[in-house]
C-alpha cells in the first residue's frame, strides 16, 4: 500500500524502523540490519509482501517478534507516507485523485453500501484496495450524517454499528447469513481506522505522537486453550532442565562405564598406554517428582493456574505423583493419568476424586504429616518435591520440623507461592518457617513467572560431589 | 550460490517441481538463503513439512542432502569430526621402530586419520550440498555454541590440524519444534521462517499433488475433516504427511465416500493416541454421519 520511498532515502528509513522495533523490545542488532539490507537487495521492492517477508526473515526471530514487526511495519510506513504528504502539502481531495474514489464519489445510499460491504467481506476474493475504497465510502457516508466524534476508536465502532456488521460467532451451529468472517471484519476495521487517521492528519497538518503498541495488540490472537498450551510449553522445558541436572547431581564416579573409544584416544598422548580412564557420559536420569497443590479457597484464583501446571507436568513426566490438599491430602495421580482433557480433570478433582475437606481451611502442618506418612519410603535424594501453595495455615501449627525432615529426605524442594513476596509472612502466612528448608522459593502466578522458575532451577547450578 | 534459485519465481517453481508447494514466505526465505548464503532456522509445529522442505530443496537444486539428526547428548565427535584412533595406533606401531617422533606426530594428525562427521563433510564436499540439522532444540546449549563457527564462517577449527575452511557453501536448514528457546547467538546468524499448518485450499493442493487419483470431492472432505481434528485439543494433531497417508489409505481401500463408518475404520492413520481416538470419534464422527461436513461448501 504505502509506496516505499526512493532508494536513496531507504537506509535511514530502515534504521528508524529498527529503532522503533527496539523500543518495542525486539533485539535488532547491527548484524540483523546488515542481513536485512542484503535481503532487500535480492527482492523486488514493488511487492509489499516480498518486502515485508524479507524484513521479517532477517529481523524477526520468533513468532512474537514477527507479530510486533507486522504492527510496527504498518504503523511506521503509514506514518512515513503521511509525513511526506503533509510536508509536500499533498491532499487527496484536491486535484488528481488516485483511483477516482473520492469522498464525494458515487452517491450511494447507506442501504446499498451496507450490502456491498457485506458482500465484499463474505467473498474471499475482495482485494485489499477494494476494501480500502469501501472503507472510504463508508466514512464518507457516515460523515454526511454528521456524527463524527473526533475520537478515532469511537468512530470506527460507530461506523461498524451503522453498517450493521457483525462477526461470525464461533459457537453458532447455524451460520447467520448476515455475519461476516471475523478476520475480514478486522481487516475492514483496520482500513477504516487508517483512513480516519489519514483524514485527521490532513486536517491538522501534523502527525499525532506515536504510541507504543498496546499489550493487547502485541499478543498473538489466542483463545483460552492457548494459556494451557503456554503452561505446557514451559513445563516441557522444565522437564529438560530437571533431567540434565539430575545427572550432575548423582556424582560422577559411582558405577561409571569406561568408554573404550575415548580412553584409547586419550592414551595417544601417552604413547598408547591408557594412563587415564575416560567414562561414558551418563544418560539423563528420569526425575521423580512429587507435586503438592493447594486447592483451598484462599488460592482459588491461582488454583486453576496450578492445576494447569499439574496437568502439564503429567504430560511431561512419567514418574510423577501429584497430591491436592486443603485440610488433608489426597493423591490425584490416577485422575490425571485417566483423564486427558483439562476440564475433565478439574471436574473430577473438585467433585468425586475429592479432597478430604472438612472445614475448608488449609492445615499445612497436618498435610506434611500425612504426606510424609504416605511417601516416606519412596522419598530419596533423587526426588524433587514441588509445593504449590500460599503457606497460609489459618493459625494452625505449621509443623516446620516435619517439613524440614521431608525436605531433607528429598533431593530438592521447591515452593511456588501465588502471592507477591510482599504479602508473605503477613497475617497467617508462615512462609518464613518453610523457606529455609527449601532449595528455592518463588512467586508464581503467571506463565512468565513459571518460566522464571524453570530458569532459576537451572541456574541454581548442579550440586557437585566435593 | 545455487544455480537453480536465481529468482523468487524460479525458486517457487523449482520447489514445486520437487513436489513441495511452497507458501509465499517459504519460497522467499529459501531464495534469500540461497542468495545470501545464510542458514535458515525453520520453526513450527510437528508435521508441517520442515524436514521435507530441506529434502525438496536438495531435489530442486540437485544437491546431496546431508542430515544431522540432533538428540540429547549429541557431541562433537558425532557431529563434527573424530580422529580414527585405531588407524592412528596402527600407524604408531608400524612406525615406532624406525621413524623419528616428529615424523610420526606430523603424520598421525593428518587428514588421512580424520573421520568427518556430517558437519565437517558438509563443508568439505566438492559439490555444494544441502545440510539439514534436524530438531536442533533437542540438543543442549553447548552444542549450539559449537555450531556457530560452522554456520557463520563455514569453517571448522581442529586443534591438531588448524582451520578447515569450506570448499563450497552448503545451503543450511535448521529445524526446531520450539521445545526450548534457542540462544540469541544462533538466531542472529540465521534467517527465520515460521511454518504453520496450511489453510484448507493449500493443503487440498498438497493432498491432490501426492494422491492425484483421489476425487476432488473426497479430497476436500478429507482435508476439512483433518482441519477439524486439528482444532480439537489433541495430544498430537495430525500432520500434513498424515493427511497424505490417509488419502492414500482411502484410495487403497477403494472408499467411495468419507462417512462416519469410513472414518471410524481408518482414523488410526491420522490419530495416534487412544484418548485422541475417542475424542475424534465422538466429535467428528457424529458430524460426518449427519452429513454436516462438506455439504455446506458444496451447496
Amino acid at each position: 500500500m504505502p509506496a516505499a520511498p526512493g532508494p536513496s532515502g531507504m537506509a535511514p528509513r530502515l534504521l528508524e524502523l529498527a529503532d522503533e522495533l527496539r523500543n518495542e523490545g525486539m533485539a535488532v542488532g547491527t548484524s540483523e540490519l546488515l542481513d536485512a539490507f542484503g535481503a532487500l537487495d535480492a527482492v523486488s521492492w514493488t511487492s509489499r509482501e516480498d518486502f515485508f517477508e524479507a524484513l521479517s526473515a532477517t529481523l524477526a526471530k520468533s513468532q512474537e517478534d514477527r507479530r510486533v514487526l507486522e504492527l510496527v511495519f504498518d504503523r511506521f510506513f503509514f506514518r512515513a507516507v503521511e509525513r511526506e504528504a503533509a510536508e509536500h502539502g499533498v491532499k487527496e481531495n484536491e486535484g488528481d485523485q488516485p483511483e477516482g474514489q473520492g469522498a464525494q464519489g458515487e452517491r450511494l445510499d447507506l442501504e446499498a453500501l451496507r450490502d456491498r460491504i457485506r458482500e465484499a467481506l463474505q467473498g474471499q476474493d475482495g482485494s485489499d484496495g477494494e476494501l480500502r475504497d469501501l472503507a472510504r465510502l463508508a466514512i464518507a457516508a457516515f460523515g454526511r450524517q454528521g456524527e463524527g466524534s473526533g475520537v478515532i476508536g469511537v468512530d470506527v465502532q460507530r461506523i461498524r454499528r451503522t453498517l450493521g456488521l457483525k462477526g461470525e460467532s464461533q459457537s453458532a451451529q447455524l451460520p447467520d447469513p448476515d455475519a461476516v468472517p471475523r478476520d475480514r471484519l478486522r481487516q475492514f476495521e483496520g482500513h477504516v481506522r487508517r483512513e480516519l487517521e489519514r483524514a485527521l492528519i490532513e486536517r491538522t497538518q501534523a502527525l499525532p505522537p506515536s504510541k507504543p503498541l498496546r499489550e493487547l495488540d502485541r499478543a498473538l490472537p489466542t483463545g483460552p486453550a492457548q494459556d494451557l498450551a503456554a503452561v505446557h510449553r514451559v513445563v516441557a522445558q522444565m522437564r529438560r532442565r530437571l533431567a540434565t541436572q539430575g545427572r550432575e547431581h548423582r556424582g560422577r564416579n559411582r558405577s561409571s562405564v569406561v568408554d573404550v573409544r575415548r580412553t584409547m584416544r586419550t592414551s595417544l598422548s601417552t604413547g598408547g598406554v591408557p594412563l587415564e580412564l575416560r567414562y561414558r557420559p551418563r544418560r539423563p536420569r528420569r526425575p521423580e517428582l512429587y507435586v503438592l497443590c493447594d486447592v483451598s479457597t484462599s488460592v482459588t484464583s491461582a488454583s486453576v493456574f496450578f492445576l494447569s501446571v499439574l496437568h502439564a507436568l503429567h504430560d511431561s513426566f512419567r514418574k510423577l505423583r501429584s497430591f491436592v490438599f486443603v485440610e488433608r491430602i489426597s493423591e490425584v495421580t490416577e485422575v490425571f493419568e485417566r483423564e486427558r482433557s483439562f476440564e475433565a480433570v478439574s471436574r473430577a478433582i473438585s467433585g468425586d476424586a475429592g479432597v478430604a475437606d472438612i472445614s475448608g481451611y488449609t492445615d499445612y502442618g497436618r498435610v506434611w504429616v500425612e504426606f510424609l506418612d504416605k511417601v516416606v519410603d519412596d522419598l530419596d535424594p533423587r526426588s524433587s518435591v514441588i509445593v504449590l501453595g500460599d503457606a497460609r495455615t489459618n493459625g494452625r501449627d505449621p509443623h516446620a520440623k516435619v517439613f524440614a525432615h521431608l525436605a531433607e529426605r528429598a533431593g530438592r524442594t521447591f515452593w511456588m507461592n501465588p502471592e507477591p513476596r510482599l504479602y508473605w509472612n503477613y497475617g497467617d502466612s508462615v512462609m518464613a518457617a518453610y523457606e529455609p528448608h527449601c532449595t528455592g522459593v518463588f512467586e508464581c502466578w503467571t506463565t512468565a513467572q513459571l518460566e522464571g522458575f524453570v530458569n532459576a532451577i537451572a541456574d541454581l547450578g548442579p550440586v557437585r560431589k566435593s | 550460490m545455487a544455480s537453480d534459485l536465481q529468482s523468487l519465481d524460479e525458486t517457487r517453481d523449482a520447489l514445486g517441481r520437487a513436489g513441495y508447494l511452497a507458501g509465499e514466505s517459504t519460497a522467499l526465505v529459501s531464495y534469500l538463503a540461497a542468495h545470501l548464503g545464510k542458514p535458515v532456522l525453520v520453526e513450527g509445529p510437528a508435521g508441517v513439512g520442515k524436514t521435507e522442505l530441506a529434502k525438496a530443496l536438495a531435489r530442486a537444486t540437485d544437491r546431496k542432502l546431508i542430515r544431522l539428526q540432533c538428540y540429547e547428548g549429541l557431541d562433537e565427535a558425532k557431529a563434527l569430526y573424530e580422529w580414527n584412533y585405531r588407524k592412528q595406533l596402527l600407524r604408531i606401531q608400524v612406525e615406532a621402530s624406525d621413524a623419528g617422533w616428529n615424523d610420526v606426530r606430523d603424520d598421525i594428525f593428518g587428514e588421512e586419520f580424520l573421520l568427518p562427521r556430517p558437519l565437517l563433510s558438509a563443508i568439505t564436499e566438492e559439490q555444494p550440498v544441502v545440510l539439514l540439522i534436524d530438531e536442533i532444540d533437542k540438543t543442549d546449549q553447548e552444542f549450539e555454541a559449537m555450531l556457530l563457527e560452522v554456520l557463520s564462517d563455514f569453517q571448522v577449527s581442529i586443534p591438531e590440524l588448524g582451520v578447515v575452511e569450506a570448499k563450497t557453501h552448503p545451503l543450511v536448514l535448521l529445524t526446531s519444534n520450539n521445545s526450548r528457546e534457542l540462544t540469541e547467538a544462533l538466531k542472529r546468524r540465521c534467517l527465520y521462517l515460521w511454518l504453520d499448518y496450511p489453510d484448507v485450499e493449500r493443503e487440498l493442493e498438497i493432498v491432490r499433488l501426492h494422491a492425484p487419483e483421489l476425487s476432488e470431492d473426497m479430497a476436500r472432505k478429507l482435508v476439512e475433516v483433518v482441519h477439524m481434528v486439528r482444532n480439537l485439543d489433541l495430544k498430537k494433531p495430525p500432520s500434513i504427511a498424515e493427511s497424505i497417508d490417509w488419502a492414500r489409505a482411502l484410495l487403497l481401500l477403494g472408499a467411495e465416500d468419507l462417512d462416519g463408518d469410513v472414518l471410524e475404520r481408518t482414523m488410526s492413520v491420522i490419530v495416534k493416541h487412544r484418548t485422541d481416538l475417542d475424542l475424534v470419534a465422538e466429535r467428528v464422527g457424529v458430524k460426518l454421519t449427519d452429513g454436516l461436513i462438506g455439504s455446506r461448501r458444496a451447496g
